[in-house]
């Protein structure tokens, strides 16, 4: 009887993973009116629930797909994978409006070149301060501060060690946690509310899950625009950070045994 | 309902063409902007049709209805994060991860201020023009 209904679960998984999450939001809104007077909104306890099942499934499997590795649950990897993400990214630009965006056009994209470089550098210097002096762990370990794709893209570009690779996928993915979490709480100190406030910390941030999430939870009228700059982040990381960058730090590397 | 879904996909699949294509004339393995040149051109799309009366009340409500979806997508995609890794990624990873960002993030009341001189800057030479 239970292994008919394991099955059952595990072949509509993706409806599973409906229903479940559908409880999440429920719990989520109930936690915040009763327990946080609606202090907290209820995505952000909903995301980071998500996390927390995220956690449990990596300790239980072992596996890299958070919960989405418990069979039952296998369905989250389709619901929260890239391409429903970017489906319903591309669908709240409903609400958007050109004017707010052509308003935020060259600090957006300004936003952009200091994001990616300010992370790289500073990515780079940390990785030195720590014990990996040479370029090609530098240059890894800082792309990993921009996000978790730009880290092994350029890793395996500057033919980095696989460990080196790791520590900057998690350096990554460390990032967009942070970013999931902080942004609610931040965002009225850095007056973060607005289009174009929106639009040039996508740029900033970079990280297009952590934004997207992140802003979720603070002002849902904000997603389109941080998304906008941020999903060009993760490309122009990809660009600059095995290339230029990469360069210049070799450059400084040479400069500095001389 | 479904036309409003079927133009969504069509921008969607547009955009994220363009954003490979882009990726690959900069000769690197990814797509570059690609969930942002759809949004622009749903934006772009919503305006014109919207203009001419072509989009229907049930054409829009195919869209919102996905738009409606995406906190849910995003609270899956959370629990879908290797978030052990990140905590056992040691020391590094974690710093790596935190500090850049932060710097990054604290440069927006400065990027927002740069943001505000343009435009006024832009007007000032308008002002200049109509003098």
């Amino acid at each position: 009887m239970i292994h008919t209904l394991e099955d059952l679960l595990i072949k509509n998984g993706f409806v599973v993973a409906l229903l479940a999450t559908g409880l999440i939001i429920l719990a989520s809104s109930w936690i915040s009116t009763a327990l946080t007077n609606k202090k907290i909104p209820a995505a952000a306890i909903a995301i980071f629930a998500g996390l927390l099942l995220a956690y449990a499934g990596g300790v239980i499997t072992e596996g890299k797909k958070g919960i989405a590795d418990i069979s039952i649950f296998s369905g989250f990897a389709l619901l929260g994978g890239s391409m429903l993400r970017d489906f319903t990214i591309v669908s709240t630009a409903m609400g958007a409006r050109f004017s707010e965006i052509k308003k935020a056009g060259i600090p957006g994209m300004v936003s952009l070149l200091v994001g990616i470089s300010l992370s790289f550098f500073t990515g780079a210097i940390l990785a030195a301060l720590m014990g990996y002096k040479d370029a090609k762990s530098m240059a890894t370990i800082g792309a990993g501060a921009c996000t978790f794709i730009v880290g092994p893209v350029t890793g395996a570009a500057v033919g980095a060690s696989s460990d080196v690779i790791a520590i900057s996928i998690a350096a990554g993915i460390a990032k967009s946690i942070l970013v999931t979490i902080g942004t609610p709480i931040i965002a009225k100190t850095i007056g973060l509310n607005n289009p174009k406030a929106a639009m040039i910390f996508g740029g900033l941030a970079g990280t297009t899950s952590g934004v997207a999430a992140g802003l979720a939870a603070t002002d849902p009228q904000l997603v389109p625009y941080g998304a906008i700059t941020a999903t060009f982040y993760t490309g122009l990381g990809c660009l600059l950070c095995p290339s230029l960058f990469y360069i210049l730090l070799k450059w400084m590397e040479t400069f500095a045994s001389t | 309902m479904i036309y409003g879904v079927a133009l969504l996909a069509a921008c969607y699949l547009v955009g994220q063409t363009l954003g490979e294509l882009l990726g690959r004339w900069l000769n690197i393995n990814s797509n570059v902007g690609g969930v942002g040149f759809a949004m622009l051109l749903l934006i772009l799309v919503n305006q014109w049709m919207h203009q001419r009366k072509w989009l229907t009340t049930e054409m829009e409500k195919g869209i919102l209805f996905w738009s409606n979806l995406y906190i849910p997508v995003i609270i899956a995609m959370s629990s879908i994060q290797d978030v052990k890794a990140a905590t056992s990624g040691g020391m590094i990873a974690l710093l790596a991860g935190i500090i850049p960002v932060a710097l990054c993030i604290l440069m927006l009341p400065l990027l927002m201020r740069l943001g505000n001189k343009d435009v006024q800057k832009i007007e000032g030479e308008h002002s200049s023009i109509s003098d």
